[in-house]
């Protein structure tokens, strides 16, 4: 898990929500099930908001990370199409 | 599809919705609607369907707005006095969203003409006012095997049916024949309170993209009845006819008639 690398990274550093989940949920999408997303984000609310809301859409939250003092990443998993 | 910054904030709200996406909202660009009527019901269904992002919307009336409409044709306005409606429409409709290709037919649907002008299209929605393009209009849509989304009103009350040909019921297996002239007033001669179009309208929007997304349970072989004055929401199972003379099993009608003539009883 320490050395998992992701399929895909996203940075929406600047964004609020909802268009961090937008932007998260439209990169998911067109990923395969079973790879994995970083997103990198700095609105404090979307760090809790986005690992809730792929859950809920049935994915999972492998890792969520506060970096420095702004940024998070957080690592999700596509579970489902 | 890729959007464009301004897409995915236009449509934000539908791509947050787990049963749309980015891959529903793909599908709803994807799709071309044929729309008949831009009257109290055209106005709402291709208000939504243009907000919602559809790739073709074709409505097709001959009619020119006139200051009795702008009660509840939401489409046009006291600036459009006395322009085509199709015309009015597809200008409403362009300054709320350029992502969709509105073309407006300035002609009466016929025997004729329908089936060429529906060919294109992946889902009709009847918003007429009238027996004879009503009945056209089903005739029409299940012979070319078309979804469509049906929708009435009068006075208080409004009804909404999906009709997708052989799965499910047809207007006729529901209402076999039209009835006499004169029967059922028009909304000229009975009125009709002016949100009623938008409820009902809204709803055959609703199904529309409900078909196109294919998510949630379509009025298939159910008739929706409103009554506005009590609020009240009714489904009413409709089965489909084996011996209806459209849509059964032995069809009496295997081509378009004219509508009109029959109507009137001379033909």
């Amino acid at each position: 898990m320490e050395d998992l690398i992701p399929n895909k990274r996203i940075d929406i550093r600047g964004l609020h929500c909802p268009y961090t989940f937008v932007k998260s949920k439209l990169a998911i999408e067109a990923m395969n099930v079973g790879e994995v997303l970083e997103i990198v984000l700095d609105y404090p609310e979307a760090s809790v908001s986005i690992p809730k809301s792929m859950q809920d859409h049935g994915h999972r939250v492998l890792k969520v990370d506060k970096v420095n003092e702004k940024d998070w990443i957080l690592l999700i998993r596509k579970e489902r199409e | 599809m890729d959007f464009t910054e301004d897409q995915i904030l236009r449509y934000s709200r539908h791509i947050i919705l787990p049963e749309v996406g980015g891959k529903g909202q793909a599908k709803i660009a994807a799709a071309k609607v044929f729309l008949v009527g831009a009257g109290g019901l055209g106005s709402p269904v291709g208000y939504f369907l243009t907000a919602a992002g559809v790739g073709r919307l074709a409505i097709i009336d001959d009619d020119h707005v006139e200051l009795s409409n702008l009660q509840r044709q939401i489409a046009h306005s006291t600036k459009t006095l006395g322009m085509p409606k199709v015309q009015s429409a597809k200008e409403t409709f362009n300054a709320l969203n350029p992502d969709v290709e509105v073309i407006a037919l300035k002609q009466r649907l016929t025997r004729d003409n329908i089936l060429e002008l529906i060919e294109d299209y992946d889902i009709v929605v009847d918003g007429s006012d009238n027996f004879p393009t009503r009945y056209l209009v089903n005739d029409a849509c299940v012979l070319a095997s078309k979804p469509l989304v049906s929708g009435a009103i009068l006075r208080f009350e409004g009804q909404v049916t999906t009709i997708l040909p052989r799965q499910g019921h047809c207007y006729r297996c529901l209402f076999e024949e039209m009835p006499p002239p004169g029967l059922v007033p028009s909304c000229q001669e009975a009125g009709v309170l002016g949100v009623l179009p938008g409820i009902v309208g809204g709803l055959q929007a609703m199904e529309v993209l409900k078909w196109i997304l294919g998510k949630g349970e379509l009025l298939t072989e159910t008739l929706l009845i409103i009554d506005a004055l009590k609020t009240t929401f009714r489904k009413v199972k409709v089965p489909k006819n084996p011996q209806c003379p459209v849509c059964g099993e032995n069809p009496t009608i295997t081509e378009l008639l004219d509508y009109n003539a029959v109507y009137c009883g001379v033909g």
